[in-house]
């Protein structure tokens, strides 16, 4: 066996750790976002519920739990309960192989990257099944455009992270940090700049965030794939959203940023800074630009993104060649 | 025939409005979960006319609901607990408003902003054939804010009456009382 005894306890310990990681950084995301919008709408955002508002978020959970949960009629209720359970245990396991400190990885395993890219379609099945589930036909609109808009943007986010696993040879999370350097021309993003900047696009429409929230697209589908979600069905959704936007921006770190290496004092606290600068980053996308229509997002996707990483990795592998 | 006499014998689904006891009825727990319905009032988005205006001019910098937390617009009901009923209810509208009340999960609240929600306002008439003399013909309300459309400042003293309405104290200052002006002098001959 390769878990020891030591190996089991570490991972049921991150996997509380993890709990509470998920459920802070909604708390705080939330808050950051609304004060965000605000400020970029000049205007204070979340003020009067405790000091500058930092009681909003926490008031919002305790009356989504408070609210009524409304099954509505002709629903597979199995389904309609497991799609938002199943949109939240995921990423639990997903979070295992992220190495945030020198010594704070959770899993140290070979293939971390394909253990994450191979799970985060559950995130994508969870959507289906909530948009199927709860017999809506804004339900089902939203569950089609998120499976068209995954599995396109899946895509050329692992041509671009292929880019550094060739360069560094491994596709182990901690070798690929250990490789890079402290200073930022001695990370990733140096040699790899057009890899980063894919990955950044698809980062955003693979967690389905504005420009790219064309599965939950306001104007024209009601609120897509968790209409009928009232109270802690919808909570969860959203508690999985902003883990799984956490969890791009860790592996964007990872890959591109140096991870938990920075010009002085490596450390976890260079993961977060680096992971939440990328969140604030998408925060602030969200609230600048507007919508793209569907055709536009997916020919982003299928005309410039995937060619694009498809000749970066084309470059990487012939100067690799010729290097060696 | 007056007006809720004329919609009872039409062909209108009315809102049942029943509140049933809660099952566990401990007073602190009951305080807190009241205190927090009443600090994140999320409205649903829908504008039926002009004072539709005046709940976009709300969540608008200057006005700024979001400093109460009750900014967050759901587009679908099922996650929103305010109902502002912004404007004139049709009559083509009225199943449609009712239809929406029944989706809202509990605890839920509606808010009639706006003569015309009041009571028909300028459209109320003799003879007149298409519009609902006042919401409350098809739903419970709980708030009548007044106005035509009312200030956004009226619609956010409403948000404030309803908060005060769940928690049974009102969490904000009173505004200042504007003194009102004499009337002007008429000169004497």
């Amino acid at each position: 066996m390769a878990l020891s005894l030591v190996n089991f306890v570490v991972v049921i310990a991150a996997v509380l750790l993890i709990i509470g990681l998920m459920v802070v950084n909604a708390v705080i995301m939330v808050y950051a976002e609304r004060k965000t919008a605000g400020f970029i709408q000049r205007r204070p955002g979340p003020y009067e519920v405790g000091p500058w508002g930092t009681v909003q978020a926490i008031c919002d959970s305790m009356k989504l739990l408070g609210k009524q949960i409304f099954i509505p009629g002709n629903v597979d209720w199995i389904l309609f309960f497991a799609a938002p359970v199943l949109a939240f245990f995921p990423v639990l396991l997903l979070f295992l192989p992220i190495p945030f400190g020198p010594y704070l990885t959770a899993l140290k395993v070979d293939e971390g990257i394909l253990l994450i890219l191979a799970f985060a379609g559950f995130g994508v099945i969870s959507n289906i099944l909530a948009g199927w589930a709860s017999n809506n036909k804004y339900g089902l609109l939203g569950a089609a455009r998120a499976v068209s808009q995954s599995v396109a943007y899946e895509i050329p986010m692992i041509m671009a992270l292929l880019g550094v696993i060739f360069l560094t040879g491994s596709m182990n999370l901690t070798q690929i940090v250990e490789r890079q350097g402290a200073w930022p021309w001695q990370w990733n993003l140096a040699v790899q700049p057009l890899a980063f900047f894919i990955y950044v696009v698809s980062m955003v429409g693979e967690t389905n965030r504005a420009p790219f929230d064309l599965p939950e697209a306001e104007s024209e589908l009601t609120a897509g794939f968790h209409t009928e979600y009232s109270g802690m069905g919808f909570a969860l959704f959203f508690l999985s959203e902003y883990a799984n936007m956490l969890l791009v921006c860790c592996v964007c770190a990872t890959f591109f940023l140096g991870g938990w290496r920075g010009p002085f004092l490596d450390g976890f606290w260079w993961t977060f800074i680096k992971a939440y600068a990328l969140m604030m980053f998408i925060v602030w996308i969200r609230w600048t630009f507007p919508r793209v229509r569907f055709d536009q997002l997916l020919n982003i996707n299928w005309k410039w993104l995937l060619p694009l990483s498809i000749l970066n990795l084309w470059i990487t592998a012939v100067i690799l060649k010729f290097v060696d | 025939m007056d007006a809720p006499d004329r919609i009872l014998n039409s062909s209108f689904p009315l809102a049942r409005s029943e509140v049933k006891p809660p099952l566990i009825n401990i007073k602190p727990v009951n305080l807190f979960f009241d205190l927090n319905r009443a600090m994140s009032l999320w409205p649903v988005t829908f504008g039926l006319a002009c004072c539709a205006i005046e709940m976009m001019s709300v969540s608008m910098a200057r006005f700024d609901i979001a400093r109460f937390g009750a900014e967050v617009f759901r587009p679908s009901i099922r996650q929103a607990d305010l109902m502002m009923v912004t404007g004139t209810v049709s009559k083509k509208m009225a199943p449609a408003l009712v239809r929406l009340y029944e989706q809202m999960p509990a605890p839920k609240y509606v808010m009639a902003c706006g003569n015309c929600a009041i009571s028909g306002g300028p459209f109320k008439f003799e003879g007149q054939y298409g519009i609902i003399e006042g919401v409350d013909n098809l739903v419970p309300v709980d708030i009548y804010v007044p106005g035509c459309p009312p200030r956004p400042e009226a619609i956010l003293e409403g948000v404030f009456s309803i908060q005060e309405k769940i928690t049974g104290r009102r969490w904000w200052p009173q505004p200042q009382e504007i003194p009102s002006e004499p009337p002007p002098a008429v000169a004497k001959k």
